[in-house]
């Protein structure tokens, strides 16, 4: 399907371990995903360039940038759902937790159930919204009538979502608004306990409302879990996020504390970007 | 540039007095715009005419039938014996043979079908599937004469050779290669069914971790399943209908037996057979053509019926 290329990814690899066990450690901890000289291209399209980027754990990283910039061909890396397009290559290397995902032998579907996925617009199962829910610990074989019924409640509450849902379980998912199904999503990826949620574009389809709280709901999420975040939206960003990169054809222009990127840009493209000039 | 300039100079064009004009012209048009849709009507109600025509030759020949033999005698009795010196009729024989064939053909074209739509959809690249595909509708051009003598001459020896109690004409051979001949068409129909499921359902399984064959048996078919029970039902209705195979490599033995080694008869067979010849017209044989005709026509109805309420039960709705 596609082709995973790896420049000397043993060595690297190899190198990385040993500064880890060499002290590092304290500091290293807390990042959950570090990005070294990535490279992704489809086909011809140089599409990410020399990306560098580390996220920390539990912490709301946003990443803005005009559209065909490359944010949401990012995220899909961390996930490796990028390689469903065919003809991808990929250079450089990402670590989660120390190892490198880019890996071939790096199970992608250990990866997938460690880093969830929110999609653009929301796509639930044509099935109930139980289902839904226990899809994911399903296909991972939880089979326990018991435990399921306990996930399903607790996934629903995490989404704040289970009081509007908790009388129609048995229910099609798509008798939800979307903003609805949005949070069923949310919470069908909180269903498996995933370290990492990766949102692309979450409340793009979403009227303010929904917005609104799914937003709220991020900022609870990430007491738990590592959020990256892709928006259009820069009061989105700035509202939520702790970190923000921002992207401009296939680059990393600018990365660092949210209120810094937004307040004290360094770089005039950022400037340009957050205040409205282009995108 | 041009319409620009001429604007600027003041020559504006009248596009809306050219409208106007040309409205008054139309009048010609709005006797067509009448006119054409009551010819599309009287060609659509050609379909439905003939199929009244039908029902009503059937259903008037049948209860003559009726008349001569008692309907339970007809649908309860396992003797058929039209042409000997005291008729029986009773339809068991062929009913049986019909299902018998049926089911023969449906569990070679079921699986295999399905397994090579799911192999098309989802795992068969661009290329592969360009290729593919229209070989396997190439099969379903095939005239059924064709399988027929296929049947006969060559997968009944085959089978023969292996299994030697086989009959030289059996029910086995003829609803095996039914079932070849159905195999393309519930391939293509569960393709399109499945190849119409969102890419973003096959995301959404694929990033909680699933393989993709968990994708697919879990997701990607039940979301495309009424589509897929559609083209089994085509199937069965294909294979309830089908004549030539099973009139040429089953013979026309009216056994009631569950053995497929035997010779039996499909009520499509029986229709060939009698038609060919032997029945005068007016004769008790002669109304027996439509008695099984208008069972054989029931049986597809219910078919059909069966599978709309199927799909409609067990239709996941995105």
């Amino acid at each position: 399907m596609s082709v995973v290329m790896m420049e000397n990814k043993m060595t690297v690899q190899l190198n990385q371990e040993k500064e880890q066990s060499a002290g590092t450690a304290i500091e290293e901890k807390d990042v959950v995903f570090n990005t070294k000289e990535l490279n992704l291209w489809y086909s011809e399209t140089h599409a990410l360039k020399n990306i560098n980027l580390s996220i920390n754990e539990k912490e709301v990283t946003a990443i803005i940038g005009p559209s065909g910039c490359g944010k949401s061909t990012y995220i899909k890396t961390l996930n490796r759902m990028v390689e469903l397009v065919p003809g991808v290559r990929t250079t450089g290397e990402i670590t989660y937790k120390g190892k490198n995902i880019l890996d071939r032998s790096f199970r992608v579907e250990d990866l997938r159930t460690q880093v969830g996925m929110v999609f653009q617009k929301p796509n639930p199962f044509p099935k109930s919204i139980y289902e839904n829910i226990v899809y994911g610990p399903k296909i991972h074989g939880i089979r326990n009538k018991k435990i399921l019924d306990e996930i399903v409640e607790q996934s629903l509450k995490g989404a704040y979502i289970w009081d509007e849902v908790k009388d129609r379980l048995h229910e099609n998912a798509y008798g939800l608004s979307g903003g609805q199904q949005q949070r069923l999503c949310i919470a069908r990826c909180l269903a498996v306990q995933p370290d990492v949620i990766l949102m692309d574009e979450p409340t793009s389809a979403l009227d303010p409302k929904s917005t609104l709280k799914i937003e709220e709901l991020i900022q609870q999420l990430k007491k738990d879990y590592s959020i990256i975040i892709v928006t259009h939206n820069m009061q989105q960003a700035a509202r939520i996020s702790d970190k923000t990169a921002f992207f401009l054809n296939g680059e990393v222009i600018e990365f660092g504390d949210t209120n810094t990127i937004f307040t004290n840009p360094s770089d005039s493209r950022t400037e340009d970007y957050i205040s409205g000039r282009f995108g | 540039m041009a319409l620009k300039k001429e604007m600027q100079t003041g020559n504006r064009l009248r596009i809306n007095e050219m409208i106007a004009e040309n409205k008054n012209k139309k009048s010609m048009a709005n006797i067509m715009e009448k006119i054409i849709p009551a010819i599309l009507f009287i060609l659509a109600s050609i379909t439905i005419l003939t199929t009244l025509g039908i029902l009503y030759t059937l259903l008037t020949e049948a209860i003559e039938f009726f008349k001569r033999v008692p309907i339970w005698e007809f649908f309860t009795t396992t003797e058929l014996k039209p042409l000997s010196q005291n008729p029986k009729f009773g339809v068991l024989p062929l009913i049986n043979g019909t299902i018998i064939s049926t089911i023969i053909a449906m569990l070679i074209a079921g699986p295999i079908g399905l397994m090579s739509a799911i192999y098309l959809s989802e795992y068969a690249s661009d290329k592969v599937r360009r290729v593919l595909k229209p070989l396997l509708e190439v099969l379903a051009g095939i005239p059924t004469i064709v399988y027929g003598f296929f049947a006969f001459t060559f997968v009944t020896p085959l089978i023969r050779s292996v299994w030697p109690e086989v009959e030289a004409t059996n029910i086995l051979s003829p609803g095996i290669v039914m079932g070849v001949m159905i195999i393309p068409m519930i391939a293509s129909l569960s393709e399109d069914a499945m190849n119409s499921v969102p890419n973003a359902m096959r995301e959404g399984s694929l990033a909680m971790g699933a393989t993709k064959l968990e994708t697919t048996f879990k997701v990607v078919i039940p979301a495309a399943f009424s589509g897929i029970i559609a083209s089994f039902v085509l199937g069965i209705s294909r294979a309830i209908g089908e004549t030539m195979i099973v009139t040429i490599a089953s013979g026309s033995s009216k056994n009631f037996t569950f053995d497929i080694t035997q010779s039996m008869q499909t009520m499509t067979a029986y229709i060939v057979e009698v038609s060919g010849g032997e029945a005068a017209a007016g004769s008790t044989i002669y109304y027996s053509l439509y008695a099984v005709a208008l069972t054989l026509f029931v049986f597809t109805l219910l078919m059909n019926l069966l599978a709309r309420y199927v799909s409609r039960k067990f239709r996941e709705e995105y």
